[in-house]
């Protein structure tokens, strides 16, 4: 272990009173692993509250069968199956037999088609990963380095370009991008597929040779068939592009502010001031500090993303559970919308962990 | 300028400098023809109060000055071995970076802003190295170590893969100075570098900025408003006003025979330890004759009363709780003036704000105007705040800044139900203002559109508004420059002998409680450690801490804080 020189814990000479009383309190507690794990035993908490809390705000509404099927089957038919399904038992027991089920991985069957409906989330969740997976490369792509120009040329040309740039790409609704981006590359130029995740003829081939994991990247790399990898890119492109520019607005303009305010820092002037050049300033000096308050931010937006993705996956016809959300609410089949909202509280859950990681990895003073 | 064979020792030569920035309120000059000298080896102070020019002067030696600001006439910097002259207003790019680190450096004022948090401290050292020199990674973690070393930070080669925030408060400002040092330029110029020090930490970077000159071989150019810390480093000292320098001379002269009117001003208004105290003036004029400082009565029953205090702020999950305030224990009594001494982290801060009800007691007793503040509740508490009085130490961020400063005044009234709206309570702000010597018709005016100076007397207005039986002042002068620091301290000493409030005034300096209060009471990680009389505590001090506390002081007078800094030296070696 290191050795400080009073010995103490603190890192504070005897004589040296540290600068606050709350700085002195930082300096205590864990070290890194300990944070992590604080951090990743705060995940179930939170799963178990959103669970909850979907569980109860679906019933405040009736029960599943009535919702789905009511008005559509007499009145002593429809009794029997909300009897049969167990749905006129006290809320308190459906609960907790529910929580238990979710605590199995069973989360029942859904009523308009009666699939499993953890089929359903492997099947379209995957797909709503793999289009925010390539969206959110787009959205770094634009946002990090146009971010940083922009601050870097800040009140200048350039940046008043970016800004209004940036507000133009997340202020116009997704489908209407998306639309445009059909209308020039897939109807004018014909440069691109129109819709779908991969033509029919890819798809038929994957299922055959490929792994079946849903992630069709992953399946076409499998089949060996560079043909197939590439239909299945070509139809990633443009939802990409449409859900990945929406976000890189938000990150252009995030990203802008941060830097903006660790360039003005002491530290970057305490730099400048040894002879360190202007590129290094802004790539090294002030993009690290920056970092936090972007990834924390970024951490929220891939909810948002998840949500945004409904109109892109409508847009493009790309079966997600965006798209497949909007099926079910359709046909008010409640246990399967409950699934599936409750699979994108996880991703969410899940998410901040990891952005808790990655902030805890770029700021040594993140270990509370 | 003459060339004189002397010519070769000068390392910074600043001749005619104009500079002025643009504004959309027009051109504003700050600085109007200054011409200074360095040589190797010596400590020119520049000394000025803010928005003097002292350091954008100071900012253009090394091109440091933002887009906006205009330059005229040169500045003459000379590389250490006499190699190489650059003017530096006419560099640019890598020429101008070139100079930067490696013929003039730069120590800062608050070093945990000036230490990059997310990169450790060898990093920071080793880029300007290696910024400058084809010094490979390995060497260049040889060369911070041993800067590190040499600046006193204790094992350095563990010390050099840590983090800024793992340093305490002197240490950082020790690595700023490794950081300045390490690439052996020929001149140094250190802004305000002890400013956000504690007293007794400032003592030890004084002492390791005196060491520059001859271990280090480098001219230090001194930014700094604190006479103190001018009489104890600066071999010559310049003085500037409103972006001129008024009066250059060497230390002993200026201290003892300044020639400029401001020179003398600046100096007069410096607090000092065992200096004329307010309570006994001298009636000269007859502004003086109202200024009847207030008799205590030892008997009368005491406004606050503490016994074996404590509070404790309980730690965040899995942290240790902090006890911020140990067993402490005072009293004020009607009429007095009890000045709170103490470094940061001491407590003191803790147990103004116990004593406002704004900070819950954890142990012990603590009485005020007769409620017990241990366990009390809002309710119980509520009627007595109206007789409490509270003024905050920075001026700029205590003012609501949507409110107009007759807004605020009146907020205390409207909020304890005197008046029914601030239009109402308008007749008692004027009057408010009017004793704090503010025109009325600041009343309209925004908290922003006011100075500093001018600010801190309105927040003494609103934390009179009430004719408060105590007033709470938590380091009301510190964010002040001297003269405006000496012009408020003896508003408040008037209006003390005035209104007759009793009051807790909370200090780190001990020059200006020692002008102030009728007994000084001093703090150490949350335990008292001495109380009595200001001769009793700043005349004899009995406790070692605060002997140390009083010898880290640096007096403004050159030859006295020479002999200062030997007992000092001498204490420091007891310990």
């Amino acid at each position: 272990m290191t050795s400080t020189i009073t010995g103490a814990p603190t890192g504070v000479a005897p004589g040296q009173p540290s600068p606050a009383p709350e700085a002195r309190k930082k300096k205590q507690g864990g070290g890194l692993g300990g944070y992590l794990l604080v951090r990743f035993l705060l995940i179930f908490p939170t799963i178990f509250i959103l669970v909850s809390t979907v569980f109860l705000l679906m019933r405040t509404t009736g029960d599943p069968i009535t919702a789905a099927l009511g008005g559509r089957l007499p009145a002593d038919q429809l009794a029997e199956r909300v009897h049969a399904a167990g749905y006129d038992r006290p809320l308190f027991t459906q609960y907790v037999e529910y929580m238990g089920q979710i605590a199995r991985g069973d989360f029942g069957h859904t009523i308009s088609d009666n699939r499993p409906v953890t089929e359903v989330l492997t099947t379209y969740g995957t797909a709503t990963l793999e289009l925010a997976f390539y969206a959110l490369i787009v959205a770094f792509a634009i946002g990090i380095p146009l971010g940083r120009y922009a601050a870097s040329r800040r009140d200048k040309g350039p940046d008043a370009g970016l800004r209004i740039g940036a507000v133009l790409a997340y202020a116009t609704p997704v489908f209407f991008i998306g639309i445009l981006l059909k209308l020039v590359f897939s109807v004018w130029l014909d440069w691109l597929p129109v819709a779908g995740r991969a033509s029919t003829g890819a798809e038929i081939a994957m299922q055959h040779d490929g792994l079946q994991t849903g992630f069709y990247t992953i399946d076409a790399i499998s089949t060996g068939n560079p043909q197939i990898l590439r239909d299945v890119l070509e139809h990633a492109v443009l939802p990409a592009i449409a859900l990945g520019l929406l976000t890189g607005g938000i990150f252009l303009r995030l990203v802008r502010t941060n830097v903006i305010g660790t360039l003005s820092t002491g530290y970057v002037e305490a730099a400048r001031s040894r002879g360190v050049n202007e590129r290094r300033l802004l790539r090294k000096h002030a993009w690290r500090p920056a970092l936090v308050p972007i990834i924390t931010v970024i951490g929220l937006q891939v909810a948002l993303m998840l949500s945004g993705a409904v109109l892109t996956e409508t847009t493009f016809e790309w079966k997600g559970l965006g798209f497949q959300l909007i099926q079910y609410v359709k046909a008010r089949d409640y246990v399967a919308v409950q699934g599936m909202v409750v699979m994108l509280a996880v991703i969410v859950a899940l998410t901040n962990f990891v952005v808790d990681i990655i902030a805890a990895l770029v700021d040594p003073r993140i270990r509370f | 300028m003459t060339a004189t064979q002397d010519t070769r020792d000068v390392v910074v030569d600043i001749q005619d400098l104009h500079i002025s920035f643009a504004t959309d309120a027009g051109t504003v000059r700050a600085v109007s023809g200054a011409s200074l000298q360095v040589k190797s080896g010596e400590v020119l102070a520049i000394v000025g109060e803010s928005g003097s020019g002292k350091t954008v002067t100071a900012r253009s030696i090394l091109g440091l000055l933002p887009d906006t600001a205009l330059t005229s006439g040169a500045v003459l910097l000379t590389r250490k071995d006499g190699s190489d002259t650059h003017d530096v207003t006419t560099l640019q790019g890598k020429n101008l970076r070139d100079i930067r680190g490696r013929d003039a450096a730069m120590v800062f004022q608050e070093p945990s802003t000036v230490l990059n948090p997310v990169f450790t401290v060898g990093w920071q050292i080793a880029e300007g190295l290696r910024a400058h020199t084809q010094m490979s990674a390995s060497d260049a973690r040889e060369k911070a170590i041993d800067i590190l070393r040499r600046v006193g930070i204790p094992d350095p080669e563990h010390r050099i893969d840590h983090y800024p925030h793992q340093f305490s408060g002197g240490q950082k400002q020790r690595i700023v100075i490794a950081q300045a040092i390490s690439l052996d330029p020929g001149l140094i110029i250190a802004d305000e570098p002890t400013t956000a020090l504690d007293v007794t930490v400032q003592a030890e970077i004084l002492d390791l900025l005196r060491q520059i000159p001859k271990e280090f071989g480098a001219a230090v150019v001194l930014i700094t408003h604190n006479m103190g810390v001018v009489a104890d480093l600066a071999d010559t000292v310049a003085v500037m006003y409103k972006g001129e320098i008024v009066e250059q001379a060497d230390v002993h002269t200026l201290f003892a025979a300044p020639k400029h009117e401001y020179t003398r001003a600046l100096l007069d208004a410096v607090p000092r330890l065992g200096g004329r105290r307010f309570r006994d003036r001298v009636i000269v004029s007859e502004a003086d004759a109202a200024f009847e400082p207030v008799d205590v009565d030892p008997s009368a029953t005491p406004v606050v009363a503490a016994q074996d205090l404590r509070i404790v702020y309980r730690g965040r999950l899995r942290q240790p709780d902090f006890t911020a305030v140990d067993g402490v224990s005072l009293e004020i009594r009607p009429g007095e003036v009890l000045g709170l001494v103490g470094e940061s982290g001491s407590g003191k801060t803790t147990i103004g704000r116990a004593i406002a009800g704004l900070t819950p007691v954890s142990g012990g007793s603590l009485n005020v105007l007769g409620v017990e503040m241990l366990g009390v509740k809002e309710r119980t508490f509520r009627p007595i705040r109206r007789r409490i009085g509270f003024v905050f130490q920075d001026p700029a961020t205590s003012f609501n800044p949507l409110l107009t400063i007759a807004q605020c005044v009146a907020e205390p009234l409207v909020v304890h139900g005197i008046s029914s709206s601030a239009q109402e309570a308008r007749r008692r702000v004027d009057e408010l203002l009017e004793a704090v010597q503010l025109p009325k018709a600041f009343g309209d005016r925004f908290p922003h559109e006011l100075s500093g100076g001018q600010r801190q007397r309105a927040s003494l207005a609103r934390a009179l508004a009430l004719d408060p039986e105590l007033l709470i002042a938590d380091e009301p002068t510190s964010a002040l420059d001297v003269s405006v620091q000496a012009r408020v301290l003896d508003l408040f000493a008037r209006l003390q002998a005035e209104l007759g409030f009793a009051c807790l005034f909370i200090s780190h300096d001990l020059a200006v409680v020692d002008l102030l209060a009728h007994r000084i009471a001093v703090l150490h990680n949350g335990v008292l450690v001495e109380e009595g009389t200001g001769d009793e505590v700043l005349g004899a001090p009995k406790h070692p801490y605060t002997q140390r506390l009083l010898a880290s002081l640096p007096v403004p007078d050159p030859v006295e804080q020479a002999a200062r800094r030997e007992t000092w030296r001498n204490l420091r070696a007891a310990d």
